[in-house]
């Protein structure tokens, strides 16, 4: 059974249709990337799924459970929590919380996820130890366990973006999203990002993968989704997707998106 | 009409200034709380729809209220909360300092909640967003992330405003509160300059030591960007 099954997702701001009736599903395990060229929808698939938009049409389900369902009434409060962090979010403007160090951002939401817990009050040493612990790991498996303390703006770009990823790793979400994850980035930074991001599909890590990598894409997603204006125009095998497109409107993509690539970069 | 001696004038004055203390620590301590909730009141997004139109009474009056407050002279609201009351037949407010202290809280508040809701407006997005997708609880966002955002970034202007509320309290005189400016006045038109000058020294003095404590709150907040 597929891990995601998205159905029918639709969504506008005021007259402007941006994803129209969007549907894939997701094997537990396997890493899509989602391309095509900006204002194709992309970004705004990615956060329907993570919740930050509210979709007018369609189904979500994840495991089988649904997590979203435009028919239905809402779920509020801890029940609408519990659908949206399935998913996990690691955004293009890395959003790390300034006043917290490296460590502190990984840990934050576990530890005030764990005050909810029944034996919080009679077992909190070592339930926060334990956190701390998960979240010296998790940085440790983006590389980082040398900037535990330090504060983002102590860091690189790509290291701030690599805390994101441990971040959002620490919750264990059954579907981690990325949004453009290396587009803010000094071309010089990007590559450290990828090779976490290569590291955890190695590792079948299920994953959605908003990118303009090309190249990264096709070495790393088992499948790629080509969107443009606001639907999914091909889906297929990476290589095939990137390597031998059906159809034109992706090719037309793929040429452009090259061409810009070397006039930029000979 | 014998010319007072020093230790007696400086007792006044002194006595005057105790005054203005006092007014501007209760005024610092009742202004900066109701400032937090009127910002809230001027973020609500409580309403209703007319006519396609968002219509939010909540917010209408805070901003309403907030503009009158700013718009008027606070020597204006002064007079008009001491004698206002008893002139449209209401209870009149005995004590002057208490009419100082309401008039100097809400006039405070409506500046400090600008401060707070430029601060609060300037904390991006994402940073909400990225509480949100970790699962946590609106209040969460709020007081765990943004929080300590907006205090670092609004602690520059609060503090420019905490030093002009110094000087503020001797506009009190204008209802005959004896604060230190008002005894000062007293012995200038005895021909007296000097106490005039105490006065300014005390001013500097406790402003100086005001700016030192701006200084070290902003230099607590040194550790992070924001």
């Amino acid at each position: 059974m597929a891990i995601l099954e998205v159905t029918g997702l639709s969504k506008h701001f005021g007259d402007l249709e941006v994803i129209r009736d969007i549907s894939f599903s997701l094997e537990k395990g396997e890493s899509l990337a989602i391309i095509g060229s900006s204002g194709s929808g992309k970004t705004t698939l990615l956060r329907c799924l993570t919740a930050l938009e509210t979709p007018d049409t369609g189904v979500i389900r994840v495991s089988g459970d649904t997590v979203f369902d435009a028919s239905q009434p809402r779920p509020k409060g801890a029940q609408a929590r519990v659908n949206q962090m399935h998913f996990g979010l690691v955004f293009q403007s890395f959003n790390l919380f300034p006043q917290y160090t490296a460590l502190r951002n990984v840990t934050l939401a576990a530890e005030l996820l764990a005050k909810e817990r029944e034996d919080y009050k009679a077992d909190k040493k070592r339930i926060l130890a334990e956190i701390l612990e998960k979240g010296r790991a998790a940085l440790e498996s983006v590389g980082l366990s040398a900037k535990a303390d330090n504060y983002p703006h102590q860091l690189s770009g790509g290291q701030q973006q690599r805390v994101a990823i441990a971040r959002a790793l620490m919750l264990q979400p059954d579907i981690l999203c990325f949004d453009e994850p290396t587009s803010a980035l000094d071309p010089e930074l990007t590559g450290e990002v990828l090779n976490v991001i290569r590291g955890l599909a190695d590792r079948d890590t299920t994953m959605l993968i908003v990118t303009h990598e090309m190249q990264f894409a096709r070495q790393v997603a088992d499948n790629v989704l080509f969107m443009d204006g606001g639907v999914i125009v091909e889906y297929g095998r990476a290589e095939d997707v990137i390597g031998n497109p059906r159809e034109e409107r992706t090719r037309q993509f793929l040429e452009r998106y090259s061409s810009e690539r070397y006039s930029s970069n000979p | 009409m014998s010319t007072p001696t020093v230790d007696v004038v400086l007792g006044k004055l002194l006595d005057g200034f105790v005054l203005n203390l006092q007014i501007f620590v209760i005024t610092l301590i009742g202004s900066l709380p109701l400032g937090l909730i009127i910002m809230f009141g001027s973020r609500s997004r409580l309403g209703f729809r007319v006519f396609g139109r968002r219509f939010c009474p909540i917010r209408l009056l805070t901003r309403f209220f907030v503009w009158v407050i700013r718009g008027t002279p606070l020597m204006l609201q002064l007079i008009f909360v001491f004698y206002g009351p008893g002139l449209m037949g209401l209870p009149p407010i005995k004590s002057r300092v208490t009419a100082t202290l309401v008039t100097f809280i809400i006039n405070y508040a409506a500046y400090f909640s600008e401060i707070f809701r430029g601060g609060i407006d300037s904390i991006p997005q994402g940073q909400y967003e990225a509480g949100q997708v970790l699962g946590m609880t609106r209040p969460q966002v709020f007081f765990k992330v943004v929080l300590l955002q907006v205090v670092k970034r609004v602690t520059p202007s609060v503090g420019n405003e905490v030093i002009t509320l110094v000087k503020d309290t001797s506009l009190s005189r204008v209802i005959s509160v004896t604060e230190i400016l008002f005894v000062a006045d007293t012995y200038t038109r005895q021909g007296l300059l000097w106490p005039l000058f105490t006065t300014a020294v005390f001013f500097l003095v406790f402003n100086g030591l005001v700016t030192l404590a701006l200084g070290r709150i902003e230099r607590k907040m040194d550790y992070f960007r924001a």
